[in-house]
């Protein structure tokens, strides 16, 4: 089974430390959820693991069975099993899904790509002629989502953060797309971070562990029953003012 | 411009109305200043380097093997054409119908008969460039579809043009004794109303190093409710200078779409004015260069609104490696009484390599006030987010930036008007790219081709 250790991570976002001492095990099959008000850190936290350049860790390890991954470029990240889904996915004019994916897997044939593609859009009821577009372009935010959620039915990673995955989806979209997450961590014994906001989400992902994350740390972990009191009673335990978050 | 004399133009072949006008266009050319960089048009490029009387007017050269391999290789990737017309140095060396419809003219000048006036109609006036064409291109190819006939295939016009490699005058050369070789190639299209057709023209040489000078003038004309669809696809050898014009106009509820792609020469100057003449016309214009080792580009476009209710829509692609440069400049100009007018233009320039430098001068000139017009450009680098992106899927730096590379190219490519050209013109971009990237992608499709075949083998 494979492991993610992070420890004691900290990362800045330009010349700020935003992410301020993160500890986090997840072992493969595992559905790790992070909540936290608008910009404690969450989205710098998943660039943070996946490497993203201009996110620059100042300490800490992120490991995978082992391998130190801090120090690594991304795509070296993502060779070891890392996969990262984005708040935000990226337009890339001209660069078809599947050509993208082809690279991604060199050394596995085409036509296995295009088969997993397919079946992985048919799982989740993405339409097929989306398969052809350039990646992202002329989607919208939901088709985009559903989009980093073929990618990673295809690539099977070890494991997957999704920054807020939900955003964009319908309530339909949502429960389809997290049932596919749900059914990876058994399948593949996929381990999975997922930043989210709803729980719903965090239902339908059948969710073993939620952490709550305010200004740079996890300052609280539980079970799913640590979701229900916050929904109900908001950040304000950890510190948080109502509607003094950030924008982000 | 000792080999550009009065006599020369004068001993070229046509009708007598042909043979007054280009003697008519010398006089005027000899009483005009050669293009300078010191005008706007010229800004940012090196025609100031141009010594005319380096070269001399190409007098009828075969088309050689390397021609003959070149046209067999447009053939076998243009399999459905309307008509091959071949050029050497603008002059017509074979004219091959396949499937046009019997009223629709294909030929060389005699097309025209004793239709003074025709040429020229569209490109009136014009620089020095224009006149040096005007007074020295040995035929015409023409294109002419009569009102209401709609053709399906390409008319495809390849123009071999002959640059020379030895020392001029030296036993090897293939150039005239009197100096480097020059060509003219002249083109007319004429669509009637109603009518709809489709044009390519490839202008092409010896691949690799060669001098050579290439001034082609195209005038495409779309008749009231016609639908013109015209591409241009430059592949001259590195060390050829290309400088060439295409006039476009578009009559009343008339669809005219360009498409120019700038891949050789050492300066590749491509300029394209289209005017929207009728009320209710239209025009798409699209350019994509790319330039590797010390290749200069010049895109130059006009779109210009002469009548209410019309529309133009430009896009214009390019990259630059090595220490290429390229230089886009785009004018929207709406005419008074040009009411109702939407005007779009766009460019996008990646800069692959530091020695490499694109610049990007959109203008506006708008003398109405109930108008649409925007303007957008950018010149930059491989984005980082998009590098980022396919690398967080595993994807290695240098396989990232040839994938956007190339998609770069495959968004503007797919919107030739002619879609049979989109082929070619992918492979135009892959090849090149090559040498820019230090791709090894046949490589990659080669690998990837074996392991499907021995999978379902
Ligand atoms: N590149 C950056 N430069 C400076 N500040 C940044 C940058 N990226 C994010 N931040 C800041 O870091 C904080 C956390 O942002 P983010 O990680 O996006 O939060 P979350 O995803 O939790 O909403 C915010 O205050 C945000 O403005
Ligand atoms: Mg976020």
């Amino acid at each position: 089974m494979s492991l993610l250790e992070v420890e004691g991570l900290h990362a800045s976002a330009g010349s700020r430390e935003v992410v301020r001492g993160v500890d986090l095990v997840v072992r493969g099959g595992e559905v790790h959820v992070v909540m936290g008000p608008n910009g404690s850190g969450k989205s710098t936290l998943a660039h943070a693991l996946m490497g993203r350049p201009g996110t620059t860790v100042t300490a800490g390890s992120i490991r995978i069975d082992g391998t130190e991954l801090v120090g690594l470029p991304a795509w070296r990240r993502a060779q070891e099993g890392l996969f990262l889904a984005l708040q935000q996915p990226i337009e890339v004019p001209g660069v078809l899904l599947e050509a993208a994916l082809s690279e991604a897997m060199r050394g596995t044939g085409a036509s296995e790509v295009r088969a997993r593609l397919a079946a992985e859009a048919a799982a989740i009821g993405f339409d097929e002629r989306f398969l052809q577009r350039p990646l992202n372009v002329d989607l919208s935010g939901g088709e985009r989502k559903r989009n980093e959620v073929v990618q990673l039915g295809v690539l099977r990673p070890k494991f997957a953060v999704l920054d807020e995955i939900d955003s964009g989806l319908d309530v339909d979209a949502v429960r389809t797309v997290a049932q596919r997450i749900e059914r990876a961590t058994s399948e593949w014994g996929l381990g999975v971070v997922a930043v989210t906001h709803f729980h719903r989400v965090l239902r339908e992902l059948r969710a073993d562990s939620v952490h709550v994350m305010v200004d740079g740390r996890l300052v609280a972990s539980g079970g799913p029953e640590l979701a229900e009191e916050l929904e109900r009673t908001g950040y304000r335990a950890y510190g948080v003012e109502e509607g003094a978050e950030g924008a982000a | 411009m000792s080999s550009f004399t009065v006599d020369r133009a004068g001993a070229l072949g046509g009708p007598a109305w042909l043979k007054r006008r280009r003697t008519g266009a010398f006089e005027e050319l000899a009483a005009m200043p050669m293009p300078s960089e010191k005008e706007e048009v010229w800004r940012y490029t090196p025609i100031d380097e141009l010594a005319l009387d380096e070269y001399a007017p190409s007098d009828g050269q075969p088309l050689g093997p390397l021609g003959s391999t070149f046209l067999n290789a447009v053939v076998a990737d243009l399999p459905e054409r309307a008509a091959l017309v071949t050029v050497v140095d603008g002059r017509l060396v074979a004219v091959e119908r396949t499937g046009l419809p019997a009223s629709v003219r294909v030929g060389g000048v005699d097309v025209l008969g004793d239709e003074e006036g025709a040429l020229g109609r569209v490109l009136a006036g014009g620089d020095a460039l224009v006149r040096l064409n005007d007074a020295f291109h040995p035929d015409v190819v023409i294109v002419d579809v009569p009102a209401r006939v709609v053709l399906d295939a390409p008319v495809v016009v390849v123009h071999w043009c002959t640059t020379a490699s030895a020392a001029h005058g030296g036993p090897d050369s293939t150039a005239p004794t009197d100096g480097w070789p020059a060509s003219f190639p002249r083109t007319m299209v004429r669509l009637g109303a109603g009518s709809s057709g489709q044009v390519v023209e490839i202008v092409a040489g010896a691949p690799g190093a060669g001098h050579g000078l290439v001034v082609p003038v195209t005038e495409l004309s779309a008749g009231d409710g016609s639908h013109l669809s015209y591409a241009a696809l430059q592949v001259l050898g590195t060390d050829a200078w290309h400088l060439s014009r295409v006039a476009a106009v578009a009559g009343r509820d008339a669809t005219l779409r360009t498409f120019t792609a700038g891949f050789g020469g050492a300066y590749d100057r491509s300029r394209t004015d289209a005017l929207a003449d009728g009320t209710g016309s239209s025009t798409e214009l699209r350019s994509a260069y790319l330039g590797t080792g010390s290749q200069v580009h010049d895109v130059r476009t006009l779109q210009d609104h002469a009548a209410p209710r019309t529309t133009s829509d430009l896009l214009c692609k390019g990259a630059v490696a090595g220490t290429s440069r390229s230089v886009y400049s785009g004018l929207i100009r709406v005419r008074r009484g040009a009411v109702r007018t939407n005007a779009f233009q766009t460019n996008h320039n990646l800069v692959l390599d530091r020695g490499a430098h694109a610049d990007s001068v959109p203008n506006l000139d708008i003398e109405e006030n109930d108008v649409r017009c925007s303007h957008a450009s950018t010149v930059g680098p491989v984005d980082e987010d998009q590098r980022y992106y396919l690398e967080s899927r595993g994807i290695p730096p240098t396989r990232a930036e040839q994938l956007i590379v190339l998609g770069f190219f495959d968004d503007i490519v797919q919107r030739s008007p002619v879609p049979t050209l989109v082929p070619r013109l992918r492979r135009e971009v892959r090849l090149r790219l090559v040498d820019a990237l230090v791709m090894d992608l046949e490589e990659a499709d080669r690998d990837r081709a074996e392991k499907e075949a021995s999978e379902s083998g």
